[in-house]
């Protein structure tokens, strides 16, 4: 990594100016034109409606996707000129569900990475360890288990572990508390952004919930139909006048309507 | 003559039938595993040839299984009488089922499972591999199991181009018209048959994860 000292932080994701649409017709864009900075150790949330583009968005960064056009930058080099199994190895990716292998034990999950990575298995067995101790799950009980044999957010737990193993710098995260009961999703929400300051990562969160969104974000990008429409740390985001904005906004006042 | 007493009468001729249909069977399934298999991998990233792959091999499979010996045996070098020939129809045979389940197999893997793999900065080796291979290996062995089943059975008609095996005794039983004659064949095919069903669920059961 580039370490400048520079008086502006250099980005370490940028969009410049990003067109993706899905048979290549631009009247029907998933993203439209959009251009966006994201800053080392950013906890960046995009924000939006189911269909607004944010997933598509995200998998533009670990060119799981490529733009139609315009120019996506990590960490100085477009996407299109990275070897992408490079690339994707130093993001890590948690989705919602957790996608774990199913035939893998916990501690092979986690040392996905590394062991794609070669790294010697003295190492491996030992950050599995270090990384199931970091997700709060006791690493005697846990490192020989299978996934099915997890729950809901043990498996997520897993699944940040994983992400985390091979020590990224950017961390890509797709609603990934999602599919989890309420209770168990505000526990790992409050462990996540205690363990997002402690990691100083660079951190893209996906979600559709603005609970979610204030809570982890240093600042959120709210998305329609393709287009950023507002863009603020949480303090200010509910300031902002815009109908999207404000739509969000009643939903977390129906929420305290109801609690009132 | 009862069933009975021509099984005691012909125990060794039974089962010296009954290993040369077993190894009809064993090395048609193992060259039919051969072929299909790795076709069946080739085809996953494939969707124009996976049509016309799994299209010749539904064709094969259509095609009544006496008749489809009677085919074979005019053609030069496969064709002919006895076993070769019989290997070949029988292979033709067990395509299907493995090719079809090893490709269902790998195809039918949870999306997010394939995503995160991506994500991960695997490569489409390491995931056909890794991933989808392990997790389809149930599937895949059902299809094996099926076409095994399928085999011992249709290979009992092989006899009528002179391959041997358990057929020798039905199609001689029918020309008799003699039930003990036609059980001597059947039974035991049955019982393979049967055996082997047991045996590939088992093993099948073993690999299932989740």
């Amino acid at each position: 990594m580039n370490a400048q000292a520079s008086p502006l932080p250099e980005a370490i994701i940028r969009f410049d100016n990003v067109t993706y649409s899905v048979r290549g017709k631009q009247s029907n864009a998933i993203i439209d034109a959009i251009s966006l900075e994201i800053h080392a150790g950013d906890t960046l949330v995009l924000l939006g409606r189911s269909g607004s583009g944010k997933t598509t968005l995200l998998k533009l960064i670990n060119a799981m996707l490529s733009p139609q056009s315009g120019t996506v930058i990590v960490q100085g080099r477009a996407t299109s000129e990275w070897d992408v199994i490079r690339l994707r190895r130093g993001i890590g990716y948690v989705i919602q569900e957790g996608g774990l292998f199913p035939h893998f034990t916990v501690a092979e999950n986690i040392a996905l990475v590394p062991t794609l990575e070669k790294w010697d298995p003295a190492r491996i067995s030992k950050r599995v360890v270090e990384l199931l101790a970091v997700v709060g799950l006791d690493p005697a009980e846990f490192t020989i288990r299978r996934p099915h044999e997890l729950s809901g957010g043990q498996r997520q737990r897993v699944g940040v572990a994983r992400a985390l193993a091979a020590d990224p710098p950017i961390l890509l995260m797709d609603e990934p508390f999602g599919a989890l009961d309420p209770v168990t999703r505000a526990e790992l929400q409050r462990e996540f952004s205690n363990l997002a300051r402690r990691l100083g990562k660079t951190i893209v969160f996906v979600t559709h919930d603005l609970r979610e969104a204030l809570l982890l974000a240093s600042r959120i990008v709210l998305l329609q139909s393709g287009r950023i429409v507002a863009s603020a740390p949480p303090r200010e985001f509910l300031h902002i006048n815009h109908p999207e904005v404000k739509a969000f906004a009643s939903s977390l006042d129906a929420v305290a309507g109801a609690t009132s | 003559m009862t069933p009975w007493q021509f099984f005691a009468g012909h125990r060794t001729e039974i089962l010296e039938a009954t290993a040369a249909h077993l190894s009809l069977v064993v090395i048609s399934m193992a060259i039919a595993i051969a072929i299909a298999l790795p076709l069946g991998m080739f085809i996953v990233h494939r969707p124009a040839l996976r049509n016309i792959a799994l299209g010749m091999a539904s064709v094969f499979q259509t095609i009544p299984s006496l008749a489809l010996f009677g085919f074979l045996i005019p053609i030069p070098f496969i064709g002919g009488i006895g076993r070769r020939t019989a290997i070949v129809a029988l292979v033709l045979y067990a395509l299907l089922p493995i090719l079809r389940n090893t490709y269902v197999g790998l195809t039918g893997i949870d999306p997010a499972v394939l995503q995160a793999a991506e994500a991960m900065g695997m490569t489409n080796t390491q995931i056909l591999w890794r991933v989808r291979l392990p997790l389809a290996l149930p599937v895949i062995l059902a299809g094996i199991r099926t076409a095994t089943v399928i085999t011992i059975g249709v290979a009992t008609i092989a006899a009528a181009i002179g391959a041997g095996g358990l057929g020798t005794f039905i199609f001689r039983g029918v020309a008799m018209v003699s039930d003990a004659v036609i059980l001597a064949g059947a039974i035991p095919a049955a019982l393979l048959a049967i055996l082997a069903d047991i045996l590939l669920a088992r093993i099948e059961r073993r690999l299932k994860v989740t």
